[in-house]
């Protein structure tokens, strides 16, 4: 401890003294009580078991997919036959599971962006406000089956035969049309909550610039405040067509469960759509061994294919959500 | 079900006197090289300040001089986030019975150096620190870090009192530190006495638990204030501790910093040279890292002998 | 462009605005009157169903399976329709697998998000969480093939013995759809969402709390644990309402590994009752969703649906009844009294 080092001389300073840099000790635990450390313990058991058992699902998901997955199959229909070698592919329910997202998000995306608007922008009366968002979490709590009910009540209507096919009198009911309907309800309130956080983290600062050179708030909303929101808008809607696709209890009871895509009518984008057909996760549900089919290894490559694209589907999410993480709103 | 037993207040006595240091007059060489009051310099005591540094500002009140008793020694410490170095060899003494100001232009180090007092810099996975921090001779690494935390304790530049009532806010110190959970009635008596200590139990004692985010931002502050001398602390860091307050609530708590300082060692990092030059007996000015100049308030502030530290108090930079 | 709108005298009749959030607001209404409109059929079709057994629709008595099969029959218009049905074993299979799943997974996703957000080594950290992002979006029906192809074989070969199976035999069939398989895997299930959510919440408390308890000496798994964890119950709230309801509506993964018998395990059998099968409300609508054409079966089903969407509604309100008193404590702000 010598005088001379404290106050600053103009002269060179002696090095530093030979201790070196202490390393940066982390409190132990053997000061803790036995409950604390107990309680550890007990995080870092159940952290690893957790990771274990994702790990497991992931790589025996991926180990049976890879197994039995070829290209013919991602190509061919599906048709009846005696064993699984003659039973074809999935072509028809990948197509039906993208018709179905499309119909799906087509319908909750500008719905789902509408309502979110209204709720984070302007939201008067009060009453009205809490109404909706009392609804969008109702739906969004909602079991499908539920959902796939009122979708039958729906669609058996007469007003609403014209998309699904009418037999001798009988609406039929089901269809893409109706299936994707239903599903819609189910994309809803993800995107509506996705895309009302993302609004509601753009800071007051930008809407009070935008009036202050005089635009109306529509176009405020138009053309500042959605753009800026824009890695909401896509991850909203990439997590609705995630859920959608996933979604097997509508599909069931709403898309007619036929193998191959069945039109009704001869016109014809609107006819298939008011047709019946499958899915990649009905495929899954019939060709389980609880289903109809019982092929189990046909179910494991259409899981793998279905996984494959909620990954895509996960990884657009992963991105976007980086994306908007990295706006500074400085 | 007891408290723990809070160490044995040193209070002062002439007994335990170590270094009786009167202002105004000469003082003989100290340790630490400390700038006396001006070679030659003619200031009867209690005159006012002289004019050579330009610095203008009043002393808050003619303070009687005050015993002091040796707490903590940062002994030729450095501390460095990786490759940066952030505070480069200093030794300072920390006593109680004064108030120490740690004052510099923004990124000199003074919150790092303070932050080491208590090892909070042992959080940054990427901070190395060398040299020695003793309290009361006794080498700040070997102890546990819990139990210094509860020696030293350290008041926030942001108040942050917990989201609970200002009883719980109190009692959670005193919770954690008893061998078994005490129950409520046991706690009121400790609870009061800090929030006395801490000026605010006039103000809250009505309420005890009223929810402790709804008082206004001073009122939070001494909240924490009270929070951190619930812990029986032997030294006490205060973090530009008015920083975020309005003129009024500073008042307050600068007043509340000059009496505790009889009870506890304080070190406050500051950035308003008005403020150390009201509440502090000794200030430190640091510079990128370094300890520049260190003496007591009246002389570095009127007749600093560093360059550097006569332009920063003369408000040539910061 | 805007400046020349400025010129020109202002319109009659609405302005863009208010166009738009007239535009904006009929949606929105559209949206409720969506929902109110399901709420109506819904309970409008399930009346019947309702009105012919009153409370005791909840209650045991007799074989539902049969009862459900007379029901459908009896939907041929030949004769009288027949609504009795005591829907007991399917009430008490829905509140035996959600209510353990829940349980089970409230815990150790607790400890699981606490672990990820504070404790793990940042490798597993990094890990963690896009898995338990892909976990959270992988479709029940996986869920459901891999229990019905790995889980419930292997309840069936390895964990029920020939004594347990002959014990229950006069009464129930024991194979591998069980109890067991059912909570193991909705717990697996339901786990990501409530980890997610836990973590989120966890993560959004301010460090300054954290870092001012711990600059008064309280240790670091006790620091998280008061506080962080205390700060957090509005997220753990959700993140449970959230789960439950996932859990309350499972039909599809139910339906393959709990078995397709409306049977009501039973505990007084002892610890076989794990290996029991059952069937829950949602699964049973999937599993007669073909014989909806006869009216009083459909009235049945829109009954069971109307059960659901009750429970998922008082779910909701609970979990708000919840969240009230913490607010009280975490409202920053305001000026002193």
């Amino acid at each position: 401890m010598s005088a001379g080092t404290i106050t600053a001389q103009p002269e060179p300073r002696p090095s530093p003294p030979a201790s070196g840099p202490r390393r940066s000790a982390v409190e132990s635990t053997a000061s803790w009580r036995l409950t604390d450390r107990l309680g550890l313990a007990i995080a870092w058991v159940l952290g690893l078991l957790f990771c274990a058992v994702c790990a497991a699902i992931v790589i025996f998901l991926f180990i049976q997919g890879i197994r039995y997955i070829r290209p013919e199959l991602l190509v061919t229909n599906p048709h009846v036959g005696f064993d699984q070698n003659e039973t074809g592919g999935f072509l028809a329910p990948m197509i039906g599971t993208f018709l179905v997202a499309a119909i799906a998000i087509a319908i909750a995306g500008p719905v789902g962006v509408g309502v979110a608007v209204w709720l984070s922008e302007y939201g008067r009366p009060v009453g009205l406000a809490r109404l909706v968002e009392s609804t969008v979490e109702m739906l969004a709590g909602a079991p499908s089956v539920v959902l796939a009910l009122f979708g039958i009540l729906l669609f058996e209507t007469h007003p609403l035969g014209f998309l699904s096919e009418i037999n001798g009198g009988v609406v039929f009911g089901k269809s893409f049309f109706a299936a994707g309907a239903m599903l819609s309800l189910v994309a809803l309130p993800l995107v509506v909550s996705t895309v009302r956080e993302g609004l509601q983290a753009i800071p007051n600062h930008v809407r009070e610039a935008s009036y202050a050179v005089g635009k109306t708030k529509i176009a405020t909303i138009r053309r500042v405040l959605l753009p800026a929101a824009r890695p909401s808008v896509i991850t909203g809607h990439m997590l609705g067509i995630g859920h959608v696709i996933g979604d097997t209890a509508i599909i069931v009871l709403l898309l007619g469960d036929t193998q191959t895509l069945q039109g009704v009518g001869h016109v014809p984008v609107w006819g298939t759509l008011r047709g019946t057909g499958s899915t990649l996760t009905s495929y899954i549900f019939d060709n389980a061994p609880t289903g109809d089919l019982n092929q189990p290894n046909k179910a494991y490559a259409a899981a793998f294919v279905l996984l494959a694209i909620i990954l895509v589907l996960n990884l657009i999410v992963d991105v976007f959500g980086r994306r908007s993480k990295e706006l500074l709103w400085s | 079900m007891e408290l723990r037993k809070p160490p044995p207040v040193r209070r002062l006595t002439p007994a335990s006197v170590v270094t009786p240091r009167p202002e105004g007059a000469d003082a003989p060489t100290l340790p630490y090289g400390q700038t006396s009051n001006g070679n030659g310099s003619t200031n009867g005591a209690g005159a006012a300040p002289a004019q050579t540094s330009g610095f203008v500002s009043a002393r808050r009140d003619v303070r009687p001089p005050v015993a002091t008793i040796e707490r903590m020694q940062v002994e030729d410490v450095s501390i460095a986030y990786g490759t940066k170095p952030a505070v480069k060899s200093v030794s300072l003494p920390i006593r109680q019975g004064e108030v120490l100001a740690l004052i510099g232009p923004s990124g000199c180090g003074k919150t790092t150096l303070l932050r080491s007092l208590n090892r909070l810099t042992e959080l940054t996975k990427t901070a190395s620190l060398s040299g020695r921090i003793t309290l009361d001779g006794v080498d700040i690494a070997t102890l546990e870090p819990t139990a210094l935390r509860r020696r030293v304790t350290m008041v926030f530049q942001q108040p942050n009192p917990f989201p609970m009532s200002v009883f719980d806010n109190i009692a959670y110190v005193l919770r954690e530190q008893a061998r078994r959970r005490p129950r409520r009635p046991a706690l009121r008596a400790p609870v009061q006495d800090a929030l006395a200590r801490a000026g605010l139990l006039d103000e809250v004692a009505d309420n005890l638990d009223h929810p402790a985010l709804r008082l206004s931002g001073g009122q939070q502050q001494r909240l924490c204030i009270a929070r951190a001398l619930a812990a029986q602390p032997e030294v006490l860091l205060l973090d530009e501790p008015c920083s975020a307050l309005d003129p009024q609530s500073t008042k307050v708590i600068e007043d509340l910093i000059v009496k505790l300082r009889e009870e506890v060692a304080v070190v406050i990092v500051t950035h308003n040279l008005q403020q150390a030059h009201r509440i502090a007996d000794n200030v430190a000015f640091m510079y990128l890292g370094e300890l520049v100049e260190y003496g007591s308030a009246t002389s570095l502030f009127a007749n600093p002998r560093q360059q550097r530290t006569k332009d920063y108090v003369s408000g040539a930079f910061g | 462009m805007d400046e020349e709108l400025l010129l020109e005298p202002v319109p009659e009749g609405l302005s863009q605005d208010q166009r738009a959030e007239l535009g904006l607001g009929a949606l929105v209404c559209g949206v409720v009157l969506i929902l109110l409109a399901m709420l109506a059929f819904i309970f409008r079709e399930a009346w019947s169903s309702f009105a012919h057994n009153g409370i005791s629709w909840f209650g045991p008595g007799g074989n539902v399976d049969s009862q459900i099969q007379a029901i459908f029959t009896s939907g041929d218009f030949k004769r009288a329709p027949q609504f009795l049905i005591h829907a007991w074993p399917l009430v008490w299979s829905t509140i035996l697998t959600t209510g353990a799943a829940v349980v089970i997974s409230f815990v150790s996703s607790l400890f699981v998000a606490v672990f990820m957000v504070e404790f793990a080594p940042a490798p597993i950290k990094r890990m963690l969480e896009p898995v338990i992002r892909l976990l959270a979006s992988v479709p029940s029906v996986i869920y459901g093939l891999v229990g019905v192809l790995v889980v419930v074989p292997f309840i069936g070969n390895h964990l029920i013995s020939t004594s347990d199976k002959a014990s229950v035999t006069p009464v129930i069939q024991l194979s591998g759809s069980s109890l067991l398989a059912a909570v193991a895997i909705l717990t697996i299930m339901i786990s990501p969402i409530m980890i997610a959510i836990f973590a989120e919440g966890l993560r959004s408390v301010p460090r300054g709390w954290l870092e001012g308890s711990l600059a008064l000496g309280v240790n670091r798994w006790r620091t998280f644990w008061n506080i962080a964890v205390r700060t957090a119950r509005p997220a753990l709230v959700a993140g449970t309402v959230l789960a439950t309801a996932r859990a309350l509506g499972e039909a599809v993964m139910l339906s393959m590994v709990s078995g397709s018998v409306g049977f009501a395990p039973n505990p007084a059998d002892g610890l076989i009752f794990v290996f029991e099968p059952s069937r829950g409300l949602a699964a049973t609508i999937l599993h007669n969703t073909d014989e909806l054409t006869s009216p009083p079966m459909k009235a049945t089903l829109f009954a069971i649906a109307a059960v659901l969407l009750f429970s998922s509604a008082m779910l909701s309100l609970a979990g708000w009844a919840a969240k009230q008193p913490m607010k009280r404590y975490f409202n920053v702000g305001g000026a002193a009294a």
